[in-house]
């Protein structure tokens, strides 16, 4: 099922591949920070799933399986660089130092958004498929009008692959050769739908047909992701227009807490695809090529078991937000029927006017 | 004061360059904007001057026009989206919904959807399918998003470089069957705000409403009406959403009878809104129910047979007379 196309530069058992187009440019530190950013997140991530089986978010959608990608993405950004994701890429906001209480604060129901998009240069979570593919073609657009030398990175996953504003973003980004690297996950499943389903051809061949290359890597390989991403997004930096990144992966959990994915898949399945750990095959990399100590390694976890109490504690003291803060920024200018709402609401005690 | 004649199709062309000119961050987009100058001509001339990069002749996708615009806003610009035609739009709905409308919310008042749809709207022009209707009800119940409509060149100048300085997203629609019509515009003074009505004639006994195309066709109304001692108050609502409810209702308070007049069927429509709010603001001034002159619940009809469908000043004054003969 993987082609040979596919970038590799480590393998699930952790040894380096060779590979004729790239290689790794990481010394020791940084293939261990790659690691700790993993490991983080999937323990965060685990800490959310619990939070939302205990009753205390109203949904989440696990990035199990698929940290290697999105890790190795978010790494490869620069400072300057602005990305869009959907509402899965917990990983890349992690990278772009969102943090890990304002990613849940949708899943909290508290808020639409979260963040500050302007100061992470990480735009607000997209829950429509694809709509955030334009969104980057036009801001990538903006940036060659202003002669800036910045990428921009968009996230979305074989499911939204079949929309047609992601199909639009590629013609656009091809006519106007725009600066952006489209980044598919392929996590093979859109809920329930196979990605064989959404395409008779591997994804990355469809670049080809809008006039921009496209990459298959392994998207359980952090490595190999950050390498084809960084050159990515280097092309378009200096010019070179756009390209399609299709990481090949597993969402090893539900598609969120509201799925059960043992209604259309096999468990064998997802036991192929537990043996092609994106964190395992990093650890053994660091055992055996850098000499890592065990105690090195059990740092992490305790910092990421220490985040993922404050997530729990920061998630538990998100209350119910004032009522009156639905008028808020529902328009940039005054609005009569803003103003009369907000009237409504003090007037009937349902807030008390606080902002 | 510097006025001029022109039709509203050059005025709105030298709206946008006077927007152009004062802020290097306006851009145009649609289809055959450029070279061509628009399939109405209102952005003539201005890539030649612009150049390509700030008039940007998009590829035939309308979910894109938008969505990049979107992208753009995030960036700083401010787009002017050019929807060749009315009933083009639908692809670009879920943009205009799910994200044009609700980006500033999502981001917490970071982002500023800055961003100007044209929409060439309603009929009158004898055209085939999809190039005359009047989809502006969709967009007013979309909360976040502003719907206004020029009946004038003077508005159209003016409303244009207004709606692209103003904050919030806009959805601007020309009445395409007066494109070509003349009419005074005063290059030094806007005439009112943006979301302002204007009363456009003044009368005691019955008050019109309306925007866009049935501007003039209220106008003629009034005109016959007054041959037969019926003294008509016209309001140009121009601003669809919000709608300036202070002026409709201090006409109202004087008159106690309204029509309202759109191309739209009236289910749901900006004429109910208009007789909703005015039925509850005006209560005790009414003499006669509100009645809305509109198109009929059909799909717009072949262009042979769309003066029955619009509103005609024979609807008009029909509910004028019925309004008129109401017994309380």
């Amino acid at each position: 099922m993987i082609d040979e196309e596919l970038v590799q530069l480590l393998t699930p058992e952790g040894e380096r591949a060779a590979n004729r187009d790239y290689e790794s440019t990481l010394g020791g530190d940084e293939i261990f920070a790659l690691y700790r950013d993993m490991v983080i997140i999937r323990r965060l991530c685990n800490e959310s799933t619990s939070l939302q089986r205990q009753g205390q978010l109203a949904l989440w959608a696990p990035v199990q399986g698929q940290e290697a990608a999105q890790i190795g993405a978010g790494r490869a950004l620069a400072p300057h660089d602005f990305s869009f994701p959907s509402y899965r890429e917990h990983g890349v906001a992690w990278c772009r130092g969102v943090p890990p209480e304002d990613m849940l604060r949708v899943f909290r129901a508290v808020t639409t958004g979260g963040w500050d998009p302007q100061k992470y240069r990480h735009s607000v979570p997209t829950v429509v498929l694809g709509n955030q593919t334009l969104h980057a073609v036009g801001y990538a657009m903006g940036v060659q009008r202003d002669g800036a030398e910045e990428a921009v990175l968009t996230f979305f996953g074989d499911g939204a692959s079949s929309q047609g504003d992601v199909l639009e973003s590629f013609v656009w980004a091809a006519s106007f050769n725009a600066p952006v690297v489209f980044f598919c996950q392929n996590n093979q499943w859109g809920i329930s739908t196979p990605s064989s389903v959404q395409s008779k051809i591997p994804l990355y061949h469809r670049a080809h047909g809008f006039g921009f290359p496209g990459v298959r890597v392994d998207g359980n390989d952090v490595l190999a992701v950050y390498e084809v991403t960084k050159r990515a997004l280097e092309h378009a930096r200096v010019g070179g227009g756009p390209s399609l990144i299709e990481a090949y992966t597993y969402r090893i959990g539900a598609h969120t807490t509201s799925d059960d994915p043992t209604r259309y898949r096999i468990d064998a399945e997802v036991e192929v695809w537990k043996h092609r750990d994106p964190i395992e095959r990093v650890k053994s990399l660091l055992v055996r090529e850098y000499k890592v100590k065990k105690a090195a390694f059990d740092e992490v976890v305790d910092e990421a078991e220490s985040l993922a109490l404050k997530l729990r504690d920061d998630v538990l003291a998100m209350g119910r937000p004032d009522p009156i803060t639905m008028f808020d920024h529902a328009y940039a200018a005054p609005h009569p029927l803003i103003e009369e709402g907000r009237r409504e609401m003090i007037e009937l005690g349902i807030s008390g006017g606080v902002r | 004061m510097a006025t001029t004649t022109m039709t509203m199709a050059k005025a709105l062309n030298e709206g946008l360059r006077r927007a152009m000119e004062k802020n290097a961050k306006v851009l145009l987009m649609g289809e055959d904007i450029g070279r061509l100058g628009g399939v109405f001509r209102i952005t003539d001339g201005l890539q030649k001057d612009f150049g390509e990069d700030r008039v940007i002749d998009a590829p035939l996708a309308e979910s894109a026009i938008v969505g990049t615009a979107v992208g753009l806003a995030i960036r700083g610009y401010r787009t002017v989206c050019e929807i060749q035609f009315d009933g083009f739009v639908y692809p670009a709905f879920d943009q205009i919904v799910s994200q044009v409308a609700k980006m500033h919310k999502r981001s917490d008042g970071v982002y500023t959807m800055g961003l100007v749809i044209r929409l060439p709207f309603q009929g009158g022009i004898g055209a085939i399918e999809h190039h005359s209707e009047s989809p502006e009800p969709y967009f007013a119940q979309t909360a976040g998003l502003r719907v206004v409509s020029c009946s004038t060149p003077n508005d159209a100048y003016w409303m244009i470089q207004q709606s692209i300085e103003h904050d919030d997203p806009i959805i601007f629609c020309e009445p395409k069957s007066r494109y070509w019509e003349k009419g005074e515009v005063d290059l030094d003074e806007a005439p009112c705000g943006l979301f302002d009505a204007q009363v456009r004639r003044t009368g005691s006994d019955v008050t019109l409403i309306g925007y866009g195309s049935s501007v003039k066709t209220m106008l003629r109304a009034a005109q016959t009406a007054e041959t037969e001692e019926t003294s008509i108050e016209v309001i140009d609502a121009r601003s669809v959403s919000p709608l300036d409810l202070d002026t409709m209702a201090r006409s109202l308070e004087k008159t106690g009878r309204l029509v309202v007049v759109q191309e739209s069927p009236h289910t749901a429509s900006i004429g109910s809104e208009i007789v909703a709010e005015l039925s509850q603001r005006c209560f005790y001034s009414l003499r006669a129910p509100g009645l809305r002159v509109s198109g009929y619940h059909v799909p717009y009809p072949p262009s042979r047979i769309e003066d029955d469908y619009r509103p005609s000043v024979d609807r008009i004054l029909d509910a004028v007379d019925r309004v008129m003969g109401f017994e309380s």
